[in-house]
């Protein structure tokens, strides 16, 4: 059902913008109007989720701690997985949002006669986590060529690497294959693992199923139904230097392709896709382990009823001198 | 308990992780008998000064709540929203990526979906989408969103008492997200329309009364002490110098209530008591803050606060200059990670230094309380204490991280290394149970009841399941562990999943094996057992 309703919605999405520049003839709106609200909507939506999260303080010291901390000065601490100081933090930071530090650890649990458990390694979805994500970053970089004119140097050094093999021509693109796979392994896992098909909902395949579609259009668009690259090109220096123009005759794939890129890019800031700026900000993660060293404060630190020493002294005050425990008031 | 006399196995053979056909977010949820906890009573929950004391039952059809209940757990909710940004980020980041889910020992043992740490916040979250979110507005059902009823709450309750905010699952997680969290802001919200568990309430209102859990009055606290010096004197012919409450002693000790009226606790607590004679600590024990252990963090911040303020008062009132804690695992936690921000700053204390090594504990420098394995894995490591590792043969050693030393603290090492040195025979149990990775209890959190055996059981079969590993591998016979919650629980757990291997805590291994000044010859350990060990048993080391 979830996947079925994440389906046609991007079906939908598609059939849309054929019908709108095919029939309505709407370039303009598809071209220029909503890839600019589409940018706007990302930006503007990020920054209002991520001042929305700033403006709750972080009360208390709270980071999971996955190594050994700084203690006596004999014990060698974990500097990355039990950090105690901000370089610590950053390095602990570096290795989760560029490695997936914490997906490295990933088992797989399993219960055999005995009883017996066993916990097996499972990396599959730190690695189609990991290549998937690193195929999108290279892949939006080198995107680059078309937004940018002169091209820069960085983007084209990418390309090089990305189409090391030189297979065919135009050269394949490693990423290409990669993305496709990895989405793929990862479409497949929420399918065939009964327990993540059983907590998958529709917001967790609509973001798959339309990153899939950009890639599909995007890798048909370059090695099968060919558009004018002069013409995309013409359409994106335009679009990025603010002087919007509509080159004639780009091709339909193209404007499938702006629109599903639109659509992500619109929908990101309402959606689970906020991970990525939301890992900067989780308190388990980017606190040092350091909160007998260093107070932390509470901002709203809520007074609260207590019972005080001289209360307790007065309610077990005789009991307390029949056994010969010091008072402070006799 | 009917549900004990269940086999292990045939327990075992019940255990499927295969979900049922029907989605979760329609809210069912079947009060299984053994695994619930019962309702707070209401003179405890009044004493408190909590909202809706009542009498109910978590199966009765009627839970007897305010009229308007919805309204109060939806304000509730956004107030913590806009205190927690930990809350906030972890309702939005969440992409059910699945990494934890089969990281929970309740799920492990129990097969329960909503067991599964994405699942348990999921159904939080799928209240903050429906209240909070514009495409939770929008979509519904299909943005995962549902409206708040009272089987919701009924569902909370079930399973954010099946949770012992153990934090595995977050160390997991590729965002850090912390089930914790969200169970003691969910525990939170329930307590605001008067649901909270008896085995939690009735021991809070007991310590925010007489100091301690279990409700010790100051005489019947120096009782309990006088018993143990007159017990550590038949052993070891010492009679150990103990104060209570004094004034200007150096050191406050302040220990887990546990570890002074229960077993095997007790004869941690003489280790405790024959260590600190040995090497002449001036220190006092108090009544007033007579409890490390904080289950007022099993309610609320609030009531985390209002418990351990005595610990600082307690330390100021004496004049002492810094505090040592016994072994306890939540206790570490809040002194570790809350105390200070809570209740501090303690300026009025000094930054710790051992008298007896000199030793600065730098790592304490601002909430100037030291973990007793710190302090003794500082005296050992210079040489002030000495130990007689044989006394320990008897005792095939593996040690339990606690849950909250471990990911709160990590305190790892100096725990390994006491044990490695007042004992020949230790032995870790594999990777992915101990340190960072360590299974709980499955009891923390206050779930430890007779009542919830069942739950408990399952929740412990990764711990005790990794235990009966070492035991056929190297004849383990012996769990050490830090924290009072597990030393009550895990010797049921051991007894129906092991067998044959007892509980104990670390410094309970350290008295046996301190050679102190004058001491008698010992041919028991602390527990009376006798030291002989038998060694055909143990041929194959």
């Amino acid at each position: 059902m979830n996947i079925l309703f994440s389906f046609f919605a991007v079906f939908l999405i598609i059939v849309a913008v054929i019908i709108g520049i095919e029939i309505a003839q709407l370039e303009f709106l598809f071209g220029v109007i909503i890839p600019y609200a589409a940018v706007a909507t990302f930006l503007l939506g990020i920054i209002y989720q991520v001042i929305k999260w700033a403006r709750s303080p972080v009360p208390f010291h709270i980071p999971t701690v996955a190594g050994q901390q700084k203690s006596l000065s004999w014990i060698k601490s974990s500097k990355l997985d039990s950090p105690h100081s901000s370089l610590g933090v950053i390095g602990r930071m570096a290795l989760e949002i560029l490695l997936f530090r914490s997906l490295f650890r990933n088992t797989k649990a399993e219960l055999k006669d005995g009883p017996a458990l066993v916990y097996g390694s499972s990396k599959y979805l730190w690695l189609g986590a990991l290549l998937f994500h690193w195929s999108f970053l290279v892949i939006v970089l080198r995107h680059f060529r078309y937004f940018i004119e002169p091209i820069l140097s960085f983007v084209l050094l990418l390309q090089n690497y990305d189409g090391l093999f030189q297979i065919g021509l135009p050269v394949l693109y490693i990423t290409n294959i990669v993305i496709l796979a990895a989405l793929t392994f990862l479409f497949l896992r929420r399918l065939t693992d009964s327990k993540l098909k059983y907590i998958s909902l529709a917001s967790d395949y609509f973001p798959l199923f339309l990153i899939i579609s950009i890639a599909v259009t995007g890798i048909l668009m370059r090695y099968f139904t060919k558009v004018d690259i002069v013409s995309v090109k013409e359409l994106a220096v335009g679009l990025f230097s603010f002087n919007p123009v509509i080159p004639q005759a780009i091709g339909i794939m193209f404007y499938i392709h702006l629109f599903l890129v639109s659509v992500l890019l619109a929908y990101f800031p309402f959606s689970k896709l906020l991970h990525m700026p939301g890992i900067f900000l989780s308190p388990t993660r980017n606190l040092a382990n350091n909160s007998r060293m260093k107070r932390h404060i509470n901002p709203w630190n809520k007074p609260v009823r207590i019972h005080t020493y001289e209360e307790y002294e007065d309610e077990f005050r005789d009991k307390m001198k029949a056994a010969g425990l010091p008072l402070d008031k006799e | 308990m009917s549900e004990s006399k269940i086999k292990p196995g045939e327990l075992a053979k019940k255990i499927n992780y295969e979900p049922p056909k029907k989605g979760w977010l329609d809210p069912t949820v079947d009060f299984k008998h053994g695994s619930y906890n019962f309702s707070g009573i209401p003179k405890n929950v009044e004493y408190l000064q909590l909202p809706n004391p009542r009498k109910w039952q978590p199966e009765d059809p009627d839970w007897q709540l305010p009229e308007n209940w919805k309204e109060i757990i939806l304000q509730g909710f956004k107030e913590r929203l806009d205190k927690f940004r930990s809350l906030k980020i972890f309702m939005d980041i969440c992409v059910r990526c699945g990494a934890c889910s089969d990281k929970c020992h309740f799920f492990i043992g129990s097969g329960d979906p909503k067991n599964m740490p994405v699942l348990r916040a999921e159904l939080l979250r799928s209240i903050y989408r429906n209240d909070f979110t514009a495409a939770g507005k929008v979509f519904g059902k299909f943005a995962g969103a549902r409206e708040l009823t009272i089987d919701v709450i009924k569902e909370w309750f079930y399973y954010f008492y099946q949770c012992t905010q153990c934090r595995r699952c977050s160390v997991f997680c590729p965002y850090g997200i912390d089930t914790a969290e969200v169970t003691i802001l969910v525990r939170e919200l329930l307590n605001l329309i008067g649901i909270n568990i008896d085995w939690v309430i009735t021991p809070v209102a007991n310590s925010f009364r007489t100091g301690n859990h279990l409700g010790i009055q100051p005489h019947g606290f120096k009782d309990s002490l006088d018993f143990a010096v007159e017990d550590l004197e038949s052993i070891t012919n010492i009679k150990a110098n103990t104060s209570i409450n004094r004034k200007g002693a150096e050191i406050l000790f302040v220990v887990p209530s546990a570890d002074y009226f229960g077993e095997p606790h007790y004869f941690t607590l003489l280790g405790y008591m024959a260590l600190f004679h040995e090497i002449g600590l001036d220190y006092t024990w108090t009544t007033f803050a007579s409890e490390g252990g904080n289950f007022g963090s099993f309610v609320s911040h609030d009531l985390m606060k209002s418990l351990n303020t005595k610990i600082y008062a307690e330390a100021k009132r004496l004049g002492v200059k810094w505090i040592i804690g016994g072994e306890c695992g939540h206790m570490w936690r809040v002194l570790h990670q809350y105390m200070d921000t809570m209740n501090g700053p303690a300026d009025f204390l000094e930054v710790p230094v051992s008298p007896i090594t000199g030793t600065k504990f730098e790592n304490a420098k601002t909430t100037k309380m030291v973990h007793i394995c710190e302090f003794t894995a500082d005296l050992i490591k210079n040489g002030k204490i000495k130990l007689d590792k044989s006394r320990n043969d008897h005792r095939r050693v593996t040690f339990h991280d606690s849950c909250n030393p471990a990911r709160a603290m990590g305190l790892i090492e100096e725990p390994r290394y006491v044990i490695n040195n007042v004992c020949n025979h230790f032995f870790d149990m594999p990777d992915n149970t101990i340190k960072e990775q360590t299974f709980c209890c499955g009891s923390g959190a206050g779930l430890g009841t007779d009542e919830n055996l069942e739950m408990r059981l399952r929740g412990g079969l990764p711990r005790a399941n990794a235990v009966k590993f070492v035991k056929e591998k190297h004849d383990v016979n012996f769990l050490g562990c830090i924290c009072a919650i597990d030393k009550a629980t895990l010797p049921p757990l051991m007894d129906y999943w092991v067998g044959g291997v007892e509980v104990g805590g670390i410094h309970e291994l350290v008295g046996n094996a301190l050679i102190m000044k004058g001491e008698k010859e010992r041919t028991k350990d602390l527990r009376g057992d006798s030291l002989l060990v038998n060694h055909l048993t143990h041929e194959h080391e």
